[in-house]
C-alpha cells in the first residue's frame, strides 16, 4: 500500500534576485496512514514550505509528490485545488475561521465546497462539533470562542470533509500550554483512532511526545540522524475526545 | 451555502454604509445627469411633440423649430387641397420681447394658433381653457416662469412688443430649453406679438386623415406646393433636438456630465467593493487552501457586489426621486421615464458587479500560501 504523502528529492527555490532563495534543497519523506509526524527546526528552515507543498497550496520546484499515489508535482492550480478538497485538512496557526458566520456554519461550508448541503451539511457539522467536544457551539460566532474552542473549530473544519491527511502548522501556538495539550489529544486521535496521515509543524518540542515521528529541517534539508521514531506518550495518556475538559 | 457574502457584506456596519454611500452617490449622480440630458432633449422638442400633427409644413432651409421663416399663408389652402389632409393650420413661433410691470425686459417665445383646433394647444392648463385664448389680447403661460416674467395671476396686463397682452390661464411644466418662455396666443395676436406681416405664416401643421398615408401625403404637398420641405412630426423633433443637443454643443455638454456620471460613479463603486474585498482577503485565501475553486470565491464576491447593488439602487432611486421631484418646480427638469430607472437598475448591477471583477483580479492572483503566513 502506498503511503499517503511520499516525498522525493523535493526542492523549492524562491525566486528572489538573480540566484533565488532556496527554502528545500532534496527532501525525501514518507508519511503513511495512521501516523503522526512531526516537522520540527528553527525559523526558516523551510518547515512551512514542506508543508505547503504537501498540502499542494505550493508547487515545488523539482521532485516528486504524490498524495494518495497521484503525482501532484506538475499539477495545475485546479487540479491542486480538487486534490485539496479531497484529501486534505489544514488546521492553522490563526484557527483562519471565518468571523462573520457561527462555528456550525464554519464547518458547514467546507461541506458546501464537497458539494453537501441543507440539513445533511446541519447533522454532520453538528456531528463533527460534537466530536471535538463543542456540539453545543454551533451557533456561537468565532469572536466568542476562546482560543481552544476556535482551534477545536477549525479541527472540525478540516474534518468535516473527511481527508485522509490533515495538515497542521503550529496549531497549539495560540494556546496556553493545557489547552494546547488537549488540542494535540484531539490531533493525536485523528492518526491513531482514526488512521488519517497527520503532519504538525512545530516549534514546540514538548509536543513531540505525541508525535510517532519527527523529522527535524534545518536549511532546507532532514537533518542527517536527526529523524527520530518515538512512543505516542500523547496517545498513551489520551482521552476521548468527547469526554475532553473544556478548553 | 453559508450565506458567507450576506454576512461579509452586513458584519461591518461602518464599511457596509461607505459601500452603500458609495452606490447611492453614484446613482444619484448618473441619474441626475441623465436626467437632465433627457429633460434637456425632450425640453428642445416639447412643442412638435405635443402638437398632435402628423406632418410639419416650413419653408426651405429650416433647421429647427425655433427658426422658422415666414412665407405667404396662402400655401395653407394649397395645402388642405391636397389630398389625404384631414386638418391643416397655421401657427407662429417666433421670439419677441416681454416688458414687465417694472419695466424690465424678457425675451419670450410667441406660439401662435388656433384656439379651435386641435393641433398645438397649450398642454398642462392649470388655470384657464384653450379656448379662453380667444378674447382679446389673451396669453396663457407657464406657472414655471412666473417669477421670470414678473407675473402672478389671471388677469394681468403686460406689454409684448408695444401690444397689450393679458394673462388668462397658466400651464405647468412647459419649459423652454432657451431662456425665452412660451407664450401661446392667437394666430392673429402672434402676428402682432412677433410682427409677423398679415398674410405670413411660419409652418403650416397637418393632420392626415384615417386611413390615408403619411408618406402619399408627404409627397403629395411637395408636389403641389411650391418652396416648402415637409416633415413628419418625429423627424422635425429630431432635427430640432439633435440641433440644440449637438450642434449647439449644448447637449454635448451634458451627455459629457451624464458620462462622466458614469465614470465617476463606477470609480467610486470600484474603489469600495475592492476595499471590502481587500478587507475580506485572508478568508478568501482560507477557502481557496481549503480547496475551494476560483468559481466558488467568485460566487461570494460577486454575490456581495450584487446585494450591494441591490441596497444602493433602491436607496438611489429614492433619493433620486426626491431630486427629480424637486427639479419640476425649476427651469431644469430632470426626467427619469421608466425605462432609465429600469436602466439604472441593470446599470447599477454591471457597475457592482465591474466593480467586483477588479477584486476578482486580485484574488485569482491570492497565493494561497497566504494562509501559514499568520
Amino acid at each position: 500500500m502506498h503511503p499517503a504523502i511520499a516525498v522525493r528529492e523535493l526542492t523549492k527555490t524562491y525566486a528572489e534576485g538573480a540566484a533565488g532563495v532556496p527554502a528545500l534543497r532534496g527532501i525525501d519523506l514518507d508519511v503513511h496512514a495512521g501516523e503522526l509526524v512531526m516537522l520540527v527546526g528553527p525559523s526558516g528552515s523551510g518547515k512551512t514550505t514542506l508543508l505547503s507543498i504537501m498540502g499542494c497550496i505550493l508547487s515545488p520546484s523539482s521532485g516528486s509528490v504524490r498524495i494518495a499515489g497521484t503525482e501532484v508535482s506538475t499539477a495545475n492550480q485546479k487540479q491542486l485545488a480538487k486534490v485539496r478538497l479531497e484529501h486534505i485538512g489544514f488546521v492553522f496557526q490563526g484557527f483562519n475561521l471565518f468571523p462573520t458566520l457561527t462555528a456550525g456554519e464554519n464547518v458547514e461550508l467546507m461541506l458546501d465546497l464537497k458539494g453537501i448541503s441543507g440539513e445533511s451539511a446541519k447533522a454532520r457539522a453538528r456531528q463533527v462539533l460534537e466530536q471535538v467536544g463543542i456540539g453545543d457551539k454551533y451557533e456561537t460566532f468565532p469572536s466568542d470562542l476562546s482560543g481552544g474552542q476556535k482551534q477545536r473549530v477549525a479541527i472540525a473544519r478540516a474534518l468535516a470533509g473527511d481527508p485522509n491527511i490533515v495538515l497542521a502548522d503550529e496549531p497549539t501556538a495560540a494556546l496556553d500550554t493545557r489547552t494546547g495539550q488537549n488540542v494535540m489529544r484531539m490531533v493525536s486521535d485523528l492518526a491513531h483512532q482514526e488512521g488519517r496521515a497527520v503532519v504538525i509543524v512545530t516549534h514546540d518540542l514538548r509536543l513531540l511526545e505525541f508525535a510517532d515521528r519527527s523529522v527535524r529541517i534545518e536549511d532546507g534539508l532532514a537533518a542527517p540522524g536527526r529523524e527520530e521514531h518515538h512512543i505516542p506518550g500523547g496517545l498513551l495518556q489520551a482521552e476521548p475526545a468527547a469526554s475532553l475538559p473544556a478548553v | 451555502m453559508p450565506p458567507l457574502a450576506r454576512r461579509n457584506l452586513f458584519h461591518d456596519k461602518v464599511r457596509l454604509i461607505v459601500t452603500v454611500t458609495g452606490i447611492v452617490f453614484a446613482v444619484v449622480l448618473i441619474v441626475v445627469e441623465l436626467g437632465l440630458f433627457v429633460g434637456f432633449t425632450e425640453t428642445t422638442s416639447s412643442l412638435v411633440d405635443h402638437s398632435g400633427a402628423d406632418l410639419w409644413v416650413t419653408s426651405r432651409h429650416v433647421p429647427y423649430v425655433e427658426l422658422g421663416v415666414p412665407f405667404s399663408e396662402r400655401k395653407l389652402y394649397q395645402v388642405r387641397a391636397v389630398p389625404g389632409v384631414q386638418e391643416a393650420q397655421k401657427i407662429i413661433t417666433r421670439w419677441s420681447d416681454w416688458k414687465r410691470a417694472d419695466g424690465r425686459q424678457e425675451s419670450v417665445q410667441i406660439v401662435g394658433i388656433n384656439p379651435d383646433s386641435t393641433l398645438v394647444r397649450p398642454w398642462n392648463l392649470v388655470q384657464g381653457t384653450a379656448g379662453d385664448l380667444k378674447k382679446p389680447d389673451a396669453i396663457i403661460m407657464d406657472e414655471i416662469y412666473k417669477e421670470k416674467l414678473g407675473a402672478s395671476h389671471v388677469g394681468e396686463l403686460f406689454e409684448i412688443r408695444g401690444h397689450r397682452a393679458r394673462i388668462v390661464g397658466f400651464t405647468h411644466g412647459i419649459r423652454s430649453f432657451t431662456t425665452s418662455p412660451y407664450v401661446f396666443t392667437t394666430f392673429k395676436n402672434a402676428q402682432d406679438f412677433a410682427t409677423i406681416p398679415e398674410d405670413q405664416t411660419i409652418f403650416i401643421l397637418v393632420k392626415v386623415a384615417p386611413g390615408a398615408n403619411v408618406e402619399q401625403v408627404r409627397r403629395g404637398i411637395l408636389a403641389d406646393v411650391k418652396d416648402v420641405e415637409v416633415f413628419t412630426s418625429h423627424e422635425f423633433s429630431r432635427m430640432t433636438q439633435i440641433y440644440w443637443m449637438f450642434t449647439t454643443g449644448a447637449g454635448v455638454a451634458v451627455l459629457l456630465a451624464a458620462v462622466l456620471g458614469l465614470v465617476v460613479g463606477f470609480v467610486v463603486v470600484a474603489q469600495t467593493i475592492y476595499a471590502t474585498t481587500v478587507d475580506h482577503l485572508k478568508e478568501f485565501g482560507t477557502l481557496k487552501a481549503m480547496g475551494a475553486p476560483n468559481s466558488y470565491v467568485y460566487k461570494v464576491i460577486i454575490a456581495q457586489a450584487t446585494m450591494s447593488a441591490v441596497i444602493g439602487y433602491v436607496l438611489g432611486m429614492i433619493v433620486s426621486a426626491f431630486v427629480v421631484r424637486a427639479s419640476q418646480s425649476g427651469g431644469a427638469a430632470i426626467l427619469m421615464p421608466w425605462p432609465m430607472a429600469v436602466g439604472m437598475f441593470f446599470l447599477t448591477l454591471l457597475m457592482c458587479i465591474g466593480a467586483a471583477m477588479v477584486s476578482i483580479s486580485k484574488v485569482t492572483r491570492l497565493d494561497p500560501a497566504m494562509v501559514f503566513k499568520g
